[in-house]
């Protein structure tokens, strides 16, 4: 633990590493399902949480996700905070900063901050959270190759297993972890999603609300076009 | 008594005696600015799809003003950090974004604003050259419109750096230290626009009081003249021909029609064409594929961490991309003091066009090929150079033509577009205007 600390303090705060022609991987599109959504908070508030903030969203927004008040206390507040707090890190961010070398950013806008040109925030890290391998030369043990020499170690890795490069620079599983590939990336797939319904929790709202505003803008159009039609007809 | 013989002059037709308008009229010229701006102001009846966005502009002011009241109201320009290390200005837009009720909607509706406020203004602007309109008697119309461009673009700059996210940060110290190129006053200079070494609270505060309370006073009195004086003078058409100069018995132009109703209701149309397409990137799309909001501004501003590409958003890289072209230092002085120059010059020369453009004609419909090729290269190379304002400087077409010898050509092309004008416009060919518009 300790040496890892040590580690951790010399890992080099790496800038945003947009590498040309990078490929990302899809990510599935779970939006529609509350169960997936809810896997994925667990998943976060189980392995993120610990480092990384959520600062603004408050326990109690999780309730959009088809939880009651009772379950989000019971399965996903591990700390003394009341429900309608922010998911916050126990420790301070200079705290962090003094740790790790740079403080954990927080995850809330992580999904929109990481869309590009070569694919949605939801692709990078799906792809991103799928590209760790054991590296001895990093100072955690860990690389990443969407993310060359990112601070952070492959925490999901007991689940994942550990991955390594080959000799084509190719991702091979050495050791499996708990989880099947497959369900390995059904878990990424959830923890992704989680991280896009956060990035803006009233996005799917918004967008039913629009049908019903451009339903209305049609209607309207079917009135005022006929108005100015008649007002005009005898204009030549 | 003076206010009772005006209190009679309006109650001739047998109406109501004494009613509050008339009340009001012998005290403030309520009806006769209706009639003067509205139901006896009379515009060309032969207007087409490109005098749809004057209107859609105003409409626009509109929403950015009503939003950005709002908006007001739970934003906070803090650059300090808040408990979680989150700068507080970041922090209370995702406040509005997440806590405060239908605030998503309001912040979505001034950020598409912004945007969408360009795109009409810029459609606005090309109808003025498509058909003449800056023309003799409509030169300071002209210019007061080239004046609220000039706004529009420092209201758009410093809310930009509101949100306080990276792009904002980044963006603003890109521009604010091209100031320091001037020489001996740029240093002292751009220190003292920014009231510090770098970027910081004290920018935050000072653009934010710029942004909503200077430049919007400022831009609506311009607005308002920019009005009066096409109300003064009557409205260009797309034929380019003077209604005025053929009136009926009543000394109202034959192809004339009055304001409202006519136009009001065929505005209302655009308008709700316009909310249309409007709400289709606020409920759906409103990142604009990161052209709205770039995807590095939810990335709270840190001052240590240089984004790998700044660029502006995308209504003003045609002339960032101007900016970027100079890259020599002329006289000994900086290549970015003259990026500089070019920038400014390339909006300032726009206010030159009525004495530029030395046509016989107005409108493009009788205007030859020479004026029809140039204006289609302008805007051709206009989009182009907007494009490249986007991309890196090292950004290459199809991977092998290097972009920054072309943006240079192309900025060459829009300076000289305006300052051969007066030799070109003149020897173009032309058609005969008719005598009245045509539908």
């Amino acid at each position: 633990m300790k040496k890892l600390l040590t580690a951790l303090l010399f890992a080099p705060a790496v800038a945003l590493a947009s590498g040309a022609g990078v490929h990302l991987d899809k990510a599935p599109d779970v939006q529609g399902d509350k169960a997936a959504l809810q896997s994925g908070a667990r998943t976060f508030v189980n392995y993120c949480l610990n480092c990384h903030g959520a600062s603004f969203v408050r326990y109690s927004r999780l309730t959009d996700l088809g939880l009651t008040d009772q379950q989000v206390k019971d399965n996903l507040m591990f700390t003394a905070v009341k429900i309608a707090e922010p998911m916050r890190v126990a420790a301070r961010p200079d705290e962090q900063k003094l740790w790790f070398g740079a403080a954990p950013p927080d995850l809330t806008l992580v999904a929109r901050a990481r869309a590009s040109e070569e694919g949605s925030g939801a692709d990078w890290l799906y792809t991103y959270l799928r590209s760790f391998y054991v590296d001895e030369k990093r100072p955690t043990g860990w690389n990443n190759t969407l993310f060359p020499n990112v601070g952070m170690p492959n925490v999901l890795w007991e689940l994942q297993g550990q991955q390594a490069l080959n000799k084509d620079h190719h991702l091979e599983l050495l050791a499996p972890g708990k989880l099947s590939p497959a369900e390995y990336d059904k878990q990424i797939a959830d923890l992704v999603g989680f991280l896009v319904w956060m990035s803006e929790p009233d996005a799917g709202f918004r967008k039913r609300l629009g049908f019903g505003v451009l339903g209305f803008l049609v209607v309207l159009f079917a009135v005022a076009y006929p108005l100015k039609k008649a007002y005009w007809k005898d204009v030549k | 008594m003076a206010s009772n013989t005006e209190f009679e002059k309006y109650k001739s037709d047998g109406s109501l005696q004494g009613n509050l308008l008339e009340w009001v009229d012998a005290r403030f010229p309520a009806t006769s600015m209706w009639r003067g701006h509205l139901s006896e102001y009379y515009a060309p009846k032969n207007f087409n799809f490109w005098y749809f966005f004057g209107s859609l502009a105003m409409l626009v002011l509109v929403i950015q003003i009503v939003t950005g009241i709002f908006l007001v109201m739970h934003y906070k320009p803090d650059a300090s950090l808040n408990a979680n290390g989150i700068p507080v200005a970041f922090a209370s837009v995702e406040y509005i974004m997440r806590d405060v009720n239908w605030g998503w909607l309001i912040r979505y509706m001034h950020s598409t604003g912004a945007s969408a406020f360009f795109v009409v203004v810029y459609l606005h602007m090309f109808r003025g050259m498509l058909y003449g309109s800056y023309r003799q008697p409509r030169e300071l119309i002209w210019i007061f419109g080239t004046l609220i461009f000039l706004c529009l673009m420092a209201e758009a700059f410093m809310g930009y750096l509101l949100p306080w996210g990276q792009m904002s940060f980044w963006g603003a110290q890109v521009i604010v230290n091209l100031f320091s190129a001037i020489p001996l006053i740029g240093e002292p200079l751009s220190i003292w626009i920014r009231g510090d070494f770098v970027v910081g609270d004290a920018t935050l505060n000072r653009f934010f009081s710029f942004h909503v309370i200077a430049v919007p006073l400022v831009l609506l009195g311009l607005v308002a003249a920019h009005i009066l004086a096409l109300h003064e003078v009557g409205s260009n058409n797309p034929d380019g021909v003077e209604i005025k100069k053929r009136k009926d018995v009543h000394g109202h132009p034959l192809d004339g029609i009055p304001f409202h109703p006519y136009y009001t209701v065929k505005d209302i149309v655009g308008v709700v064409v316009f909310l249309m397409v409007f709400s289709i990137i606020v409920f759906f799309a409103p990142e604009g594929g990161g052209y709205f909001l770039e995807y590095n501004n939810f990335l709270p501003a840190d001052p240590l961490k240089t984004p790998l590409h700044i660029a502006p958003v995308w209504y003003f890289t045609p002339y960032y991309s101007l900016l970027r072209a100079m890259v020599w230092p002329l006289f000994g002085i900086d290549a970015k003091f003259w990026g500089v120059v070019a920038m400014g010059a390339g909006v300032v020369i726009l206010a030159f066009l009525p004495w530029l453009d030395r046509s016989p004609v107005k409108s493009i419909r009788y205007r030859g090929p020479i004026f029809k090729t140039l204006l289609t290269i302008f805007v051709i190379s206009f989009v182009i150079l907007g494009f490249l304002g986007t991309q890196p400087p090292s950004y290459a077409f199809f991977g092998v033509i290097p972009s920054a010898p072309v943006a240079q050509v192309l900025s060459a092309y829009y300076f000289l577009y305006f300052l051969t004008m007066p030799w070109w416009s003149k020897i173009d060919k032309y058609k005969p205007e008719p005598d009245r518009v045509t539908m």
